[in-house]
Order: structure tokens, then C-alpha cells, then sequence
């Protein structure tokens, strides 16, 4: 008889699975189940890319590309980031490209963190930074951000939390779960407290192309701020690509000659195919990118209206695809409030503590999806409510 | 204004309302714009997209090519217009090509549409020859798919 207690480590058994699954089940379960919960495009991926998919299946392309990708994505890739953060990376020494971003931020962790280390994560955040920082044996330290400040990160927020312990600050922004972005003299107040320290900045930019007012702006363009920080990005929400699993980090090469290394051993390469097909998204479907904003943001603006109307309380997010409405209103915590609404209206939403504890009081709501679909989701949350209020829900 | 349209199109009984907050724009605004696009002709009406085989199975559609003499005066103008005032007739298009006209026409039956080709169509002076293709089966109609839409695949993530 096996073990499989003794056999497993300790570190990934204590791991608690991610708090978004638990609702995803539930709907499964269901018959005619509306869901607000996904967090992709709702999009197909550009036609012209998945041609050259097609056509490089066809060709029998389908050999490893060099560990770091192929050179040629990874010119496109250096030229991308010099388009939209004005930030030049050398395509030869400081860009990878990843399976997903997802991978970029596990490569980053690994590589930096050891045991004892802190890593400041700021929450509410997407679900897999401070698993991999424990992993490592690291300490997660959240740095909770506010409703009041349209949860940015402030320098006194940031201050507060860095001791000298602390290694790696990870900043996601346009923020998934609550759609905040940081503009540029919110980015300039944080690199005033960074800039005599040692810390590490990971900067999760994988909504940079979702950002409603103005342009994103990254943190490696703060002025000296390059060489402390590594920066994520992809094709999965910007060229509706999730499912090809192609990200791409860029940074100094003292750091990303390192994660090469990790991604060598672990990965070997992205898929050859995603990547073929990436050169010609990089090279010629920038407009899809446009005109899938623009849906997004009309979305966007009806379902915040949607939200305040119905008495939730709900920011007008500035990025990503997704709102995040108090609830606190209804005396609900979170997950009471999700699980009462699908099962009483069949609606899905993420409770907000999934994203970290300072989620609590709030729901990630996607807009990923048609308006007509919006409506209906947007209509039956309101007789829930209204339900709710008059005691006809237990 | 493009963006009004595509809205209109998705759905056309999104409230002026909804539709302002959309757009970001006010509600007047986008009444006046709406008034302004029927008044120049651009929108012609507000109609249901009906998937005619749910609501009568027996219900057929056709598409009848049309060979046309040219009329001196008037061109094709005045037959493409006498054929358009029938009431069964959804759709008619100058076309280029082998043939000049065709005509969109659901009817209650086959024997329906085979009495408006032979009594009103081809009762038309200017009319040399008439092609009449029936259809079996709608994939998409006015941009909406018909029957098979395709399920959410996404997962929660």
C-alpha cells in the first residue's frame, strides 16, 4: 500500500484549490445556468490566426522552437513592447515566450523567491501568485487595496508592508477581479518608495490591452524603474487566445537569462503553432484588438449603470473585463450572496474572497459575454434582489 | 453613429435608455440620432427575426431568378418595383450576372409559390425566364443563427 500522505509534499497539499472552481461545479450541475462568470473573451480568436495555424499544420511544422521562442516572434514581441510601453527589450536576451502568462508569473516567483522570503501580493488579485510564493517556501504578504482609492495601490499602503525581508512586489494591473488600472503618477509614487530598496516588481499586464480611458501605461516605464522589474503579457485576453497558451515576459537579462533556465527544464518551448500563428496576431490583427475594446467597453458601461441602478454599489472599472460590485448592502457575505444566487435565479458570479480575503463584501462579475445575454443576467440579479429584500429567499 | 447602428442590428429593442448608457452618450442624443437616421432613410424599420420553419413547418422559402427585359423608359426600375408591391415578396435585388432580378418570397406551401411564379411573375410582360430554387434549410437569417447555436464552452477562470 502506498503512502500517497507521505509521498505528496506538504506545501501542495495544505494548497487549497482555487474558490472560483467551487461556483464553476455548481453550474455545471445545472440546467439553464446564466453565467457571469468566465474569465476569457467571449470573442473567437481573429480568423487570419487560425489560418496560420491551419496553414502550418499543414506544412508539418511542428518541431521545439528555440527555448526562448522563435526569433522572429520574439522581434515582434520586442517591437510590441516598444509600440505600447515605449520600453525596448533585446529579442535575443530579455524576452521569453511563455506558455501563457500564467507561466511567466510561476517562472518569476520561482526563481526569485527562497524560503523565508516575503513577496507583497496585491489583492484583491487573481488567484495564483500566493500558492506559487508558498511553493517556494516564501511568505505571500497581501497588500489590500480599497473601493475608496478604485482599489489602486497607494505608496502608504505599499510602505507600510515592506520589511527587510521583502523580495518581490507583484502588481496586476488592469486588475482582474475588480478592473482598476494605475495611471502614470500612481505608478510614480510607487517607484518613490521602490527606488532605494531591492525589490523585485512583477508586473502582471496581461489586460494592458483592456484599459477604457487613456493609455496603459506599465510600470517599466517609470523612469528607472526597467531594471527592477519583469513585465507579463499575452495573447489570451488582448488577441482572444486562451486557449493557444502563449504569454511572453520581458526584462533585464540578469533576471530573464535565469527564468530561462527554469522554463527550459520545465517547458522546453511554447507550442510551435501558437507561436507561428502569434507573429501574424502581432503582425497584422492589432485592429481586432480595437474593435473587440470597443464591444468591451459598451459592455462595460452598461453593466456598471446595470449595477447602481439595482443599489450594489459598483466602481466604474477603467480596465480588463470585469466590474466588481459591493453586495455588502444585502447583509450577504460573499459566497451566501453567490450561492443563493445561482441557486434561487441561476445566475453564476465569483464571490469577491476568492481574489483574497479583502474580497469579501464583494462579486466579480464578467462582462465577457453578448449584451442580450448582460440583460437577462441583469434582470434576474434584480428580482433576486428584490426577493431578497421582501424575505422570499431563505 | 456606426456604433448605433451595430447595437440596433444586434438587437433593436434595446431602449434608447440602455443604448445611452452604452454609447455614452444622453437619451435625447440618441432619440435625435435615431429620428435622424430614419429620416435620411438609413434605418427602414424595426422587425422581428422569425425562424419561419419553428413558427410554420409547412412554410417554404424561395428564390426565384428573374431574366427581365429592360424596359425603355425605366429600366428595371419600374418591373423590380411592380414586383416588390406583392405582398409575399421579402426581398428584391438587382443583380449582376446571368440573371437581372432576384426575388425573396416565403409562402404557406409549394403550390403557394409555384402559383405566384406562374400567375404573378411570369405573367409579366418584361419577364423572359424564371429560375425558382426552393430552400431546405436556414443556418443563419439577418445575421442571427438559426437553430445549432453553438454552447458556452468557458470555463470559470
Amino acid at each position: 500500500m502506498i503512502d500517497y500522505e507521505k509521498a505528496l509534499n506538504k506545501a501542495i497539499k495544505d494548497m487549497k484549490p482555487s474558490g472560483i472552481r467551487k461556483f464553476f461545479d455548481i453550474a455545471q450541475g445545472m440546467e439553464g445556468v446564466i453565467s457571469l462568470g468566465v474569465g476569457e473573451p467571449d470573442f473567437k480568436t481573429p480568423w487570419l490566426i487560425r489560418k496560420e495555424a491551419i496553414d502550418v499544420l499543414e506544412k508539418g511544422k511542428t518541431c521545439y522552437t528555440a527555448n526562448s521562442g522563435l526569433m522572429e516572434l520574439r522581434k515582434e514581441i520586442s517591437k510590441y513592447f516598444e509600440r505600447t510601453i515605449d520600453t525596448h527589450y533585446d529579442p535575443e536576451h530579455e524576452i521569453i515566450v511563455t506558455v501563457g502568462g500564467s507561466e511567466g508569473i510561476d517562472l518569476c516567483i520561482r526563481s526569485m523567491v527562497e524560503p523565508g522570503d516575503e513577496v507583497l501580493v496585491v489583492e484583491p488579485s487573481f488567484v495564483c501568485y500566493c500558492p506559487i510564493v508558498e511553493l517556494c517556501g516564501g511568505k505571500a504578504v497581501s497588500i489590500e487595496t480599497k473601493a475608496e482609492n478604485e482599489f489602486r495601490l497607494t505608496a502608504d499602503e505599499l510602505r507600510e508592508k515592506i520589511t527587510d525581508k521583502t523580495k518581490l512586489l507583484v502588481l496586476p494591473f488592469p486588475n482582474n477581479p475588480t478592473g482598476a488600472i494605475m495611471r502614470r503618477e500612481d505608478l510614480e509614487s510607487i517607484a518613490e518608495v521602490l527606488r532605494d530598496t531591492n525589490i523585485i516588481v512583477i508586473s502582471d499586464e496581461i489586460y494592458s490591452e483592456l484599459t477604457y480611458s487613456g493609455r496603459h501605461v506599465s510600470f517599466a516605464q517609470i523612469d528607472g524603474m526597467r531594471e527592477r522589474t519583469v513585465v507579463i503579457n499575452g495573447f489570451s485576453k488582448s488577441f482572444a487566445m486562451t486557449g493557444w497558451r502563449l504569454g511572453f515576459v520581458g526584462g533585464p537579462h540578469q533576471i530573464v537569462s535565469q527564468l530561462l533556465k527554469l522554463h527550459q527544464y520545465a517547458i522546453m518551448c511554447s507550442p510551435t503553432m501558437s507561436q507561428y500563428a502569434a507573429v501574424v496576431a502581432m503582425r497584422n490583427c492589432i485592429g481586432d484588438i480595437e474593435k473587440m475594446k470597443n464591444e468591451y467597453d459598451m459592455r462595460r458601461r452598461f453593466v456598471v449603470d446595470a449595477f447602481n441602478k439595482l443599489g450594489l454599489d459598483c466602481f466604474t472599472p477603467q480596465g480588463a473585463f470585469y466590474v466588481f460590485p459591493c453586495i455588502k448592502s444585502t447583509g450577504l457575505t460573499s459566497a451566501d450572496f453567490c450561492e443563493k444566487l445561482i441557486y434561487s435565479k441561476k445566475v453564476a458570479v465569483v464571490p469577491g474572497d476568492a481574489f483574497g480575503a479583502c474580497g469579501e463584501g464583494f462579486v466579480r462579475v464578467s462582462y465577457a459575454y453578448s449584451i442580450n445575454h448582460l440583460k437577462e443576467a441583469v434582470k434576474r440579479i434584480g428580482e433576486f434582489l428584490e426577493e431578497l429584500k421582501n424575505g422570499e429567499i431563505q | 453613429m456606426d456604433q448605433l447602428i451595430e447595437l440596433l442590428k444586434g438587437n433593436a429593442r434595446l431602449s434608447n435608455a440602455e443604448l445611452a448608457v452604452m454609447l455614452g452618450k444622453s437619451e435625447e442624443q440618441v432619440a435625435q440620432e435615431i429620428a435622424q437616421l430614419e429620416k435620411d432613410g438609413i434605418i427602414k424599420g424595426f422587425t422581428a427575426i422569425i425562424d419561419e420553419s419553428a413558427y410554420d413547418p409547412n412554410s417554404v422559402f424561395a428564390l426565384i431568378e428573374l431574366k427581365v427585359t429592360p424596359q425603355s423608359q425605366s429600366g428595371f426600375d419600374e418591373i423590380a418595383q411592380q414586383i416588390s408591391s406583392f405582398d409575399q415578396v421579402e426581398a428584391v435585388r438587382l443583380m449582376s450576372g446571368t440573371y437581372d432580378i432576384i426575388v425573396e418570397v416565403t409562402g404557406k406551401n409549394i403550390r403557394d409559390i409555384s402559383l405566384f411564379v406562374s400567375q404573378r411573375l411570369a405573367a409579366i410582360d418584361a419577364v423572359q425566364e424564371t429560375t425558382t430554387h426552393f430552400g431546405l434549410r436556414v443556418y443563419k437569417d439577418n445575421g442571427i443563427i438559426i437553430g445549432g447555436e453553438e454552447k458556452d464552452e468557458r470555463g470559470m477562470f
